[in-house]
């Protein structure tokens, strides 16, 4: 294609990108690097129904003549990520000079909340990805071989887990696990402890929703695997199978490599969308024993009755360097390939 | 005078009082008319009371719309900055005025609130100038099982240690497991119950004057400890607990002392709760703590404002169609959804708990500005603690240092 076509072709989702994706995300990072204006506090006396009290108050029309002077608050630089509720980088040589042992300078990192939520963020990562690659695979090679008859609804049954909106999903998924739900009660029977409490734990709260995860995002794999699956070459099949192939042999030497590239696809959505994972911590309300970086902008934007705009953009920014750090090395083979195609 | 003309002076009385008849339920006048008023406000059933009076008393000519939603504070702000308002009447509480106060977003209502008589104790006034018009009240207190503190052999508890007695005592006789709950779930719930706890210990949260945080003292570790020792007593998930999720557990019978708010009494002894278990519910004062003299508990009040940006006539229409519908009126149907702030209000049954708390002069939520932010602190720090795996002092000095960082940001620290 001419390189003008190309151009035109692309152009309505390029303007769309820049306009809806780009411009935002410089928003944000310049919202980031600002903090707000010194307050202006004045003391003085409020009363109400239950009696007079002195009472700190914001000057409002002072505070408002700042603003118009400056409306993105006062410049910080990096100020804020580098403050305690971000990358904390004093906080973080403290505990690297202080602690003598290395589960201490752990169990120190973690009670800092952005290192506590990225510490769970990385693990549902890790887990996830590999166990949804995994599950899909096998799923799809088990529904390629069920009767063509009962194609049809094993497929339907295997897609709903992605159907469910994630919010329903973890709040069914919440309700089952409690300790007189369904899977709490069975569990607390199974294991003899009747006191077993799923929600309690913080190893078995980061469980249940790795769990729930990948139940989530396997259907997806399945989909994308399935549809692979239909276009392996039947000749080289059935040339497998008169050479004396087990059907795992065929399945390991000809269906797996074909489905190579499909496997760094789901990979990279699974990391991209895992690395955002936010629904099921607000479903199973496990905030006191995992959060990750999209539930602490949350918190920061929906906590209380301040809104701390700043402290979310910086975790946002951080967010999206995280995502690009996990995706680079797909990144880099994928231009390699491209410059030595180029030659 | 003839028959016939003593007919049409009747007629002529009767047509001439009939407006009176529908002054009797929207007792203030107002000659606005052509004005816009729209209300944002909470969504709970008194707030739907108070809504619908308005709706109705908003004068001819004036078009009202009416936004009731929990998620009220996250968009006031937004709202309001909008020239002109989204809304020209926010329904507020304490904490929520705050926000609004801080960027000047509601007008100061000194020559409306004079003009129309309203009462001095209904009026919020900040540095002199009333900013909102009270209503309601509400707290947290307490409810217990008359019956199974009975069956225990326990007096109704009046401080906390006697609630930990009383559930030690349930627990041991074998009478119910984890029979104490407080509104324990992570976020801002749990912040409120430190806030109320520390206040009953008699605790600071700032240096008076300044923004700097004053918890990380003995009365800091007291109020830590106390939360701890009352938490032993509860599912091993309260973590989890937030409103509904109590609400649910008492009507199941789970519990035998609870700590919840008055506006849920009516809630929580009716509708869904089984008869055996509403009817021994008993709605008492919040305890006091380590011998304190006031209730560990915070006052809380739901009144509305009017936002700046709105047209005179809009502010004077909403101002009049909100006080009217706040009128003792109100009280002839609605009586029991609230603890009205308001003339002629008799506490019925579900509104002892709050009159109790009050009457022990409990302190109201500090409308300081940067409260929230420790508030939101405390909400997500205080985890640790309370499971075991940070220390009293450690958990403290993390909620002043990621206070501090916060306040940074917001401007009220350097």
């Amino acid at each position: 294609m001419k390189d003008k076509h190309f151009i035109m072709f692309m152009a309505p989702s390029l303007i769309a990108m820049l306009l809806f994706i780009a411009l935002p995300i410089v928003s944000v990072f310049i919202q980031s690097l600002h903090i707000e204006h010194e307050q202006v506090i004045v003391t003085s006396q409020s009363c109400g129904p239950f009696g007079c009290t002195e009472e700190t108050s914001v000057d409002a029309e002072a505070t408002a003549a700042l603003k118009e002077a400056d409306p993105l608050g006062r410049f910080a630089g990096f100020q804020t990520y580098t403050g305690r509720n971000h990358l904390a980088t004093s906080e973080v040589a403290n505990i690297v000079a202080e602690s003598s042992s290395v589960g201490e300078f752990f169990s120190d990192l973690l009670n800092l909340r952005f290192y506590k939520a990225l510490s769970f963020t990385v693990a549902y990562t890790a887990v996830v990805t590999p166990f949804v690659v995994l599950l899909g695979l096998l799923i799809a090679l088990a529904v390629n071989s069920v009767t063509p008859v009962m194609k049809g609804p094993t497929i339907f049954l295997t897609l709903l887990p992605m159907i469910i909106t994630p919010l329903i999903g973890s709040l069914v998924l919440f309700w089952m696990i409690d300790a007189r739900g369904i899977l709490g009660a069975s569990l607390a029977n199974l294991v003899g402890d009747p006191n077993l409490s799923l929600k309690a734990s913080p190893v078995l709260t980061w469980i249940m929703l790795m769990v729930y995860g990948i139940w989530h995002s396997a259907p997806f794999a399945f989909i994308i695997f399935y549809a692979g699956i239909q276009t392996v070459p039947q000749d080289t099949v059935e040339a497998a199978m008169v050479d004396g192939a087990t059907r795992w042999e065929r399945v390991r030497y000809i269906v797996i490599p074909h489905l190579a590239p499909l496997v760094v696809f789901i990979s990279l959505i699974q990391l991209m969308d895992n690395f955002r994972v936010f629904e099921p911590i607000v479903g199973f309300q496990s905030g006191a024993n995992a959060t990750s970086l999209s539930y602490i902008i949350y918190q920061d934007l929906r906590g209380n009755e301040m809104q701390l705009f700043g402290s979310a953009a910086a975790t946002s920014m951080l967010t999206i360097v995280g995502i690009a750090i996990l995706v680079s090395p797909v990144a880099v083979k994928t231009w390699r390939d491209f410059t030595r195609k180029v030659i | 005078m003839t028959v016939r003309n003593m007919t049409i002076l009747a007629a002529a009385v009767a047509l001439c009082t009939a407006p009176a008849a529908y002054s009797q339920t929207c007792p203030i006048e107002t000659d606005v008319t052509g004005a816009s008023i729209r209300i944002l406000s909470n969504d709970f059933p008194a707030l739907h009371a108070v809504n619908e009076r308005a709706q109705a008393c908003a004068g001819s000519g004036n078009e009202v719309s009416i936004n009731a939603t929990a998620e009220h504070k996250n968009i006031q702000v937004a709202a309001l900055t909008a020239n002109p308002a989204e809304y020209s009447v926010a329904v507020v509480a304490n904490g929520s005025l705050v926000p609004l106060l801080a960027d000047g977003l509601v007008r100061p209502l000194d020559d409306l609130a004079d003009k129309f008589n309203v009462p001095q104790r209904q009026r919020i006034t900040i540095n002199g100038k009333t900013m909102a018009i009270a209503f309601m009240a509400n707290s947290q207190h307490l409810f217990y099982r008359a019956d199974l503190l009975e069956k225990a052999g326990i007096e109704p508890p009046e401080t906390y240690e006697q609630v930990l007695a009383a559930a030690k005592a349930i627990e041991e006789q074998g009478i119910m497991e984890h029979p104490l709950a407080l509104n324990t779930g992570v976020g801002w719930h749990l912040g409120e119950e430190f806030v109320n706890m520390h206040l009953g210990m008699g605790g600071d949260f700032f240096a008076p004057g300044s923004a700097e945080p004053a918890i990380n003292n003995e009365t800091g570790v007291k109020t830590l400890e106390m939360l701890k020792s009352l938490t032993e007593y509860s599912n091993p998930d309260f973590l989890t607990f937030d409103g509904n999720t109590t609400n649910g557990l008492w009507s199941a019978g789970q519990l035998a002392l609870m700590v919840h708010w008055g506006s849920r009494a009516d809630q929580i002894t009716g509708g869904q709760t089984p008869d055996d278990i509403g009817q021994n519910t008993v709605l008492s004062g919040m305890p006091t703590v380590a011998d304190g003299d006031k209730a560990a508990a915070t006052l809380w009040w739901d009144g509305f404002s009017i936002a700046t940006n709105v047209s005179d006539k809009d502010a004077e229409a909403s101002f009049v169609a909100m006080l009217n519908a706040i009128q003792p009126e109100i009280l002839d149907s609605h009586t029991d959804k609230a603890v009205w702030i308001i003339e002629g209000y008799e506490p019925g049954p579900a509104a002892v708990g709050v009159q109790e708390t009050m009457a022990t002069g409990a302190t109201p939520y500090p409308m300081t500005p940067y409260m929230g932010i420790l508030h939101g602190v405390l909400g997500e720090e205080l985890t640790d603690y309370l499971q075991g795996s940070e220390s009293a002092e450690d958990a403290l000095d993390d909620i002043e240092q990621s206070y501090i960082a916060a306040a940074r940001e917001q401007g009220f620290l350097q």
